[in-house]
């Protein structure tokens, strides 16, 4: 993706160039890793907007979300974020297959 | 190889450039519900798919007048070109297109990658909602050749006339859990669909979100004797995922009788007396 002279890439500058398009922001710090919650495979992806950090977390199969949590920095975000979901996610039952 | 229906998919780039064409609307539709409103690909619409996708009196697939609703408060009229796109590998934008199709929409294609890929490439993201002009939209069908009901199931089972694909993942085929991790249990046994394969979803998907292709997804149904050559029923809990299911082998392999049996594992797995296979 090229830069621009104003270091925006070309295509947001083509993005703010558009009327009725504003308030553009940007993605920064992005991460995406499986970790084991309460016993179960998650995916935690992580990005901040703005001043705010999102922290998703979703079950890998099929890839639900069981929470999401907002904070000022990563840690905060995905610490509330992981004890919701060990929470949802402790609840879940196990049965027999034989 | 090409995929069978080219086109249908699109990419990152061309969504950058043509979302704001006027011919063009480009709509997410996320099994996270609260993900458009934290910011979407600027320009795109946001459709809810517990509310906008669905009847919420019966259980049932979106009505066609509220459908048409929907498409003329989105400014789409029966022209349009749809994009959809979503978050976990388009899981509902799968879902969405799967009943546009139903209702006859020619011009729908999906953003290979989806969110997750537009995340990760680092593109602007807007909290802006979009409003559009009103438009007319006059749907046609349903188009039941897409969809199976719980008697053509029950009938393929009997007969052996329809290949099933239990899309689900591999605890919920064998029954050790009635519901994936997390998320509320729905239905009174555990199990599949006598005679089912399993084929869980998302091994469809690379790990950028991206749709295999063609050659590796032939492998992946091929080698479980899903080649096309007789009816393919795909299910899964509540549909959803077997649509995303129903769309590679329809659209990305050419099979042309797939249907989706939406009413799946939550019907099957509650009626009493049905046969049960486990694990």
């Amino acid at each position: 993706m090229g830069h621009g002279p104003s270091g925006e890439t070309w295509s947001v500058q083509r993005w703010r160039s558009r009327s009725q398009v504003s308030n553009l922001k940007y993605p920064e710090d992005y991460s995406r890793r499986q970790q084991e919650v309460a016993g179960w495979p998650c995916t935690i992806e992580t990005y901040k907007l703005g001043d705010i950090y999102h922290c998703t977390i979703a079950n890998v199969d099929p890839g639900a979300r069981i929470a999401r949590a907002d904070g000022s920095t990563r840690e905060v975000a995905e610490a509330q974020a992981l004890e919701k979901a060990a929470r949802y996610l402790g609840q879940t039952r196990r049965f027999p297959v034989d | 190889m090409p995929y069978a229906i080219p086109g249908v998919l699109v990419t990152t780039d061309w969504v950058a450039q043509h979302s704001t064409d006027a011919s063009v609307r480009v709509v997410e539709v996320d099994v996270d519900t609260t993900a458009y409103d934290q910011g979407h690909v600027p320009g795109a619409a946001g459709w809810n798919w517990t509310t906008e996708l669905c009847d919420t009196l019966i259980r049932d697939i979106v009505p066609i007048k509220k459908l048409e609703e929907l498409l003329g408060r989105t400014g789409i009229d029966n022209k349009t070109t749809i994009v959809l796109y979503g978050d976990n590998n388009n899981w509902f934008a799968a879902w969405a297109f799967w009943q546009l199709k139903i209702y006859g929409h020619e011009d729908v294609r999906i953003m290979d990658g989806g969110r997750k890929k537009w995340l990760a490439e680092g593109r602007p993201l807007s909290t802006d909602k979009p409003s559009f002009p009103r438009s007319t939209y006059k749907a046609s069908g349903p188009d039941l050749s897409l969809r199976a009901f719980l008697p053509e199931v029950q009938k393929a089972v009997q007969g052996k006339s329809a290949a099933l694909v239990d899309v689900r993942s591999p605890q919920e085929f064998t029954g050790e859990i009635l519901a994936p991790p997390g998320l509320p249990e729905t239905c009174q046994r555990g199990g599949h669909i006598p005679g089912a394969k399993s084929i869980p979803w998302a091994k469809a998907c690379n790990e950028d979100g991206t749709f295999k292709s063609q050659d590796e997804l032939k492998a992946l149904y091929g080698g479980a004797g899903i080649s096309g050559n007789q009816p393919v029923i795909a299910y899964c809990r509540i549909g959803e995922r077997s649509s995303h299911t129903w769309f590679v082998l329809k659209y990305l392999l050419g099979m042309d009788n797939v249907k989706n049996y939406d009413g799946s594992w939550t019907e099957w797995g509650n009626l009493v007396g049905a046969a049960v296979e486990k694990p």
